[in-house]
């Protein structure tokens, strides 16, 4: 079968920083940019917080915003971003999509007044009486606001994607696979032009309760991704990062101009991490994609901050030679499912610019120009993938 | 050994499927073809005070002599697991726990439930605020790992060895299809000779009942649990909340008859398109629903005059009825095949549905009987259909079955399944 070349026409891309291309270039692209930061209202836990958003520029509907949390807001926001830089608003009625998906907010207020009023009552009683709270308490629209696949039928909604949706689950790996496959449907000739990406709220008292029982949340002050010691750790980013992938014919048909060539993805999932099974596991799809290695490429690393993962990373990364790496994470934090996508957004933007980043975390090192960039997404648990990208011819 | 399109032809070899009825392929098609209801009262926590006190539920083992009962991850796993192996013996393929293929995992999104929530504001000292559940289950990897979304379907792929990482996905109601669809498409695509397509779901607990109760979808219909659920019929009020699981090995039809292996069918179309119209509702027009049904249709290379029966989505919900029933006037025309609704036994099993209705397609073919809609007492005139009413039906030559399934959100996904060429 003839594969089509798939390009990377559009990217949404929101986090703590601010949103679009331009600040993000203008931040990023010199020595010494900060991280924006709230180290005191998840105290002990520091977050990269969302930034303030003009939602009515792209979800016009008060009414469409009041039907979503922020999670899903932040989504719907950054997919209309990356449908615009794309000019794909006409395009919309046969786009594909895939989101990376995690849950959406819970009412808090309703979570801790149950746990709290009923936590020592004998299940018998607690029943009953949790039916009854459940039932007055909880807003029946708050259901479509936490359900994983509503963050794809809003953008339905809101954006009128309609060509496909599909929802992927499972973290860092699950917006991978949604890259990986996206681009895949596109070079068989599934459908011309695709949305993906995911979107990730730091701002979540649950969110850092799951990932904090498995010791994934960094515990303490701020500290650059390669600095946190002990089990490490991720500290959440606020980060929305949709992609618009096309087959360069497609989008040389309607006149866009590519931001960077997505030359290949490739994805794994090694059951026991530690150990150099993970550094394996990358190095094996490293080949698979042909990519390089040295002078001339940038890596754009995901790594979240969790030592396991992290020692298995920084061993994968240490047979590239002499390549320029960038620990994003350093920056934006970590943005789980939201991850991969916003640095391959980062990574056709820097080729789209001619340029690339200056370090971002202590441990950075290797300098520019490059000509490539691979992306790394070692997941906090499982889970290991590498993305290519290219100049766009 | 190739499709219209010239792409691999994708065979099933293998079925798994446990459901209220049964656990097992074979005692749930009896049951199916026989009309039986696997509704009945919720028995798993107290049901007082709410609306909806009726499901399909599926008990694990332990939970059946007593033990605790689990959360959702844990009981989808289970479920999962075991229809995997039944769908894994039945196609010879993959022993040892080394499939040669990757894995497609349907499931719900998964979280904390109430247990675990009173459990660590127990251990907080009565304390049920997030900030102190934070600070009692740091070290609780178990949790954890029993709670993320990528969990389910790591361990299964441990389990059973498929290749690359497992794909967890959800699109609502449909996301079984969604599942298989996936999975045919990697074997089109040339990435894998075979794969395991699942769809399952296990979350009849209070806090799902009450939502899908808030979003007025389920019948109360409580008196008689097996009369409950009542797709196409005239005095439908709600869908009923089930659980189960069914598994698909899939290959290509050239690997799966290289190595002599028994082809059970083809998954030969998969269509889809998805609705902007409303996070609950078809656009009333029955556009999306309508280009999935096509989409498959065409994708199989048929057109709608040799599909001979249809697995409905049928889930006795006055509007899913009534837009499937436009659905089928406007690709069908004047002549719809018969079409009919295992939920009407079954219950909506949800995340699972779409793979165990492609599951009953299968086995529709093959012992060619048209399973029931049972519970159709009064016939709806708006239901312009044959619905296969109350007794299953023997049939001939039936040789392509469309199986619809469309979800919450506008997600909406259709396969076509055919006989074995």
């Amino acid at each position: 079968m003839t594969r089509k070349d798939v390009v990377i026409t559009g990217i949404g891309l929101v986090s703590s920083l601010g949103e679009g291309p331009d600040a993000h270039w203008e931040v990023l692209s010199k020595p010494g940019a900060a991280p924006v930061l709230d180290e005191a209202a998840f105290a002990p836990y520091a977050v990269h917080p969302l930034p303030a958003l003009n939602l009515d520029a792209q979800i016009p509907k008060k009414g469409d915003q009041r039907q979503m949390e922020p999670w899903q807001r932040l989504g719907t926001y950054a997919a209309g971003l990356a449908i615009d830089q794309a000019g794909a608003r006409g395009l919309v009625s046969d786009m594909h999509l895939i989101v990376a998906a995690g849950g959406g907010e819970r009412d808090i207020a309703v979570d801790e007044a149950v746990a709290t009023a009923l936590c020592t009552t004998p299940p018998a009683e607690a029943g009953p009486i949790l039916n009854e709270r459940l039932g007055t308490d909880l807003r029946p629209t708050l259901f479509l606001a936490q359900l994983s696949n509503l963050l794809a039928g809003n953008i339905s909604i809101v954006h009128g994607v309609t060509g496909s949706s599909r929802t992927f689950m499972g973290e860092e790996q699950a917006a991978a696979d949604a890259v990986r496959i996206a681009a895949a449907r596109l070079a068989e000739g599934r459908g011309g032009i695709a949305l993906v990406g995911g979107a990730y709220v730091s701002q979540r008292w649950d969110l850092v309760l799951l990932y904090g029982a498995g010791g994934a949340v960094w515990r303490g002050p701020f500290a650059p991704v390669s600095a946190r010691t002990g089990a490490g750790g991720f500290v959440g980013g606020a980060l929305g990062a949709f992609l618009v992938l096309e087959t360069a014919e497609h989008a040389a048909a309607r006149g866009a101009k590519p931001l960077a060539r997505l030359a290949g993805v490739a994805c794994d999932a090694t059951h026991k991490r530690a150990g150099g099974a993970s550094a394996a596991a990358a190095k094996a799809l490293h080949a698979k994609l042909g990519a390089p290695a040295g002078a001339g490429l940038g890596v754009l690393s995901g790594m979240t901050g969790v030592a396991e993962a992290r020692a298995e990373e920084d061993a994968f990364l240490a047979g590239l030679g002499g390549a320029a790496v960038r620990r994003t994470g350093s920056l934006i934090g970590h943005g789980v499912e939201a991850a991969f996508p916003a640095n391959v957004a980062l990574g056709a933007l820097a080729l789209s610019r001619g340029g690339f980043y200056p370090a971002m975390d202590p441990a950075d090192a290797g300098d520019g120009p490059v000509e490539r960039i691979l992306v790394t997404g070692f997941g906090q648990w499982r889970g290991e993938a590498l993305a290519l990208l290219e100049r766009a011819a | 050994m190739k499709d219209h399109l010239g792409r691999p032809l994708v065979a099933v070899t293998g079925i798994g499927i446990v459901t209220p009825l049964a656990w097992g392929r074979e005692a749930n098609w009896a049951a199916v073809k026989a009309g039986t209801s696997g509704i009945s009262r919720i028995r798993r926590f107290p049901v007082d005070k709410l609306r909806t006190t009726i499901a399909g539920t599926v008990e694990l083992p332990e939970e059946a002599a007593g033990g605790e009962v689990v959360s959702s991850p844990v009981r989808v796993e289970r479920m999962a697991a075991a229809a995997v192996e039944e769908a894994l013996a039945q196609a010879a393929l993959g022993a040892g726990g080394a499939f040669p293929g990757p894995l497609m995992v349907g499931m719900p999104p998964v979280e904390y439930e109430w247990p675990q929530r009173f459990d660590l504001a127990r251990r907080a000292n009565g304390n049920g605020s997030y900030r102190a559940a934070t600070e009692v289950a740091a070290g609780r990897q178990d949790l954890y790992e029993t709670f993320l979304y990528g969990g389910v379907g790591e361990r299964l792929a441990a389990r059973f060895g498929t290749t690359g990482a497992p794909i967890a996905l959800t699109t609502a109601c449909a996301t079984g299809a969604s599942a298989i669809q996936m999975a045919v498409e990697a074997i089109q695509r040339g990435e894998s000779d075979a794969a395991i397509a699942l769809g399952a779901d296990g979350s009849v607990q209070p806090e799902a009942v009450i939502r899908f109760s808030l979003l007025s979808a389920l019948t109360a219909r409580n008196e008689e649990p097996t009369k409950a659920s009542r797709p196409f019929e005239k005095t439908r009020d709600g869908f009923v909340m089930s659980e189960g699981a069914a598994a698909l090995v899939l290959e290509s039809l050239e690997h799966a008859t290289k190595r002599g292996a028994t082809v059970l069918g083809i998954l030969s179309g998969c269509g889809e398109r998805a609705d902007n119209f409303h996070r609950t509702r078809s656009n009333p027009d029955g556009s999306a629903i309508i280009r999935a049904m096509r989409n498959a249709i065409d994708d199989a290379g048929l057109q709608p005059g040799d599909i001979g029966y249809v697995n409905a989505h049928g889930t006795g919900t006055p509007e899913n009825d009534k837009m499937e029933t436009l659905g089928m006037r406007a690709v069908f025309g004047d002549a719809p095949p018969p079409i009919s609704s295992n939920k009407s036994m079954i219950g909506h099993t949800l995340s699972a549905a779409g793979a165990i209705e492609a599951a009953f397609s299968l086995l529709t073919i093959r012992d060619q009987v048209l399973p029931p809609t049972i519970n159709h007492n009064e016939p709806d005139p708006a239901i312009t259909l044959d619905v296969v009413p109350n007794v299953a039906r023997q049939v001939s030559g039936l040789r392509h079955v469309l199986s619809n399934s469309f979800g919450f959100g506008g997600q909406n996904v259709c396969l076509v399944v055919s006989a074995a060429p």
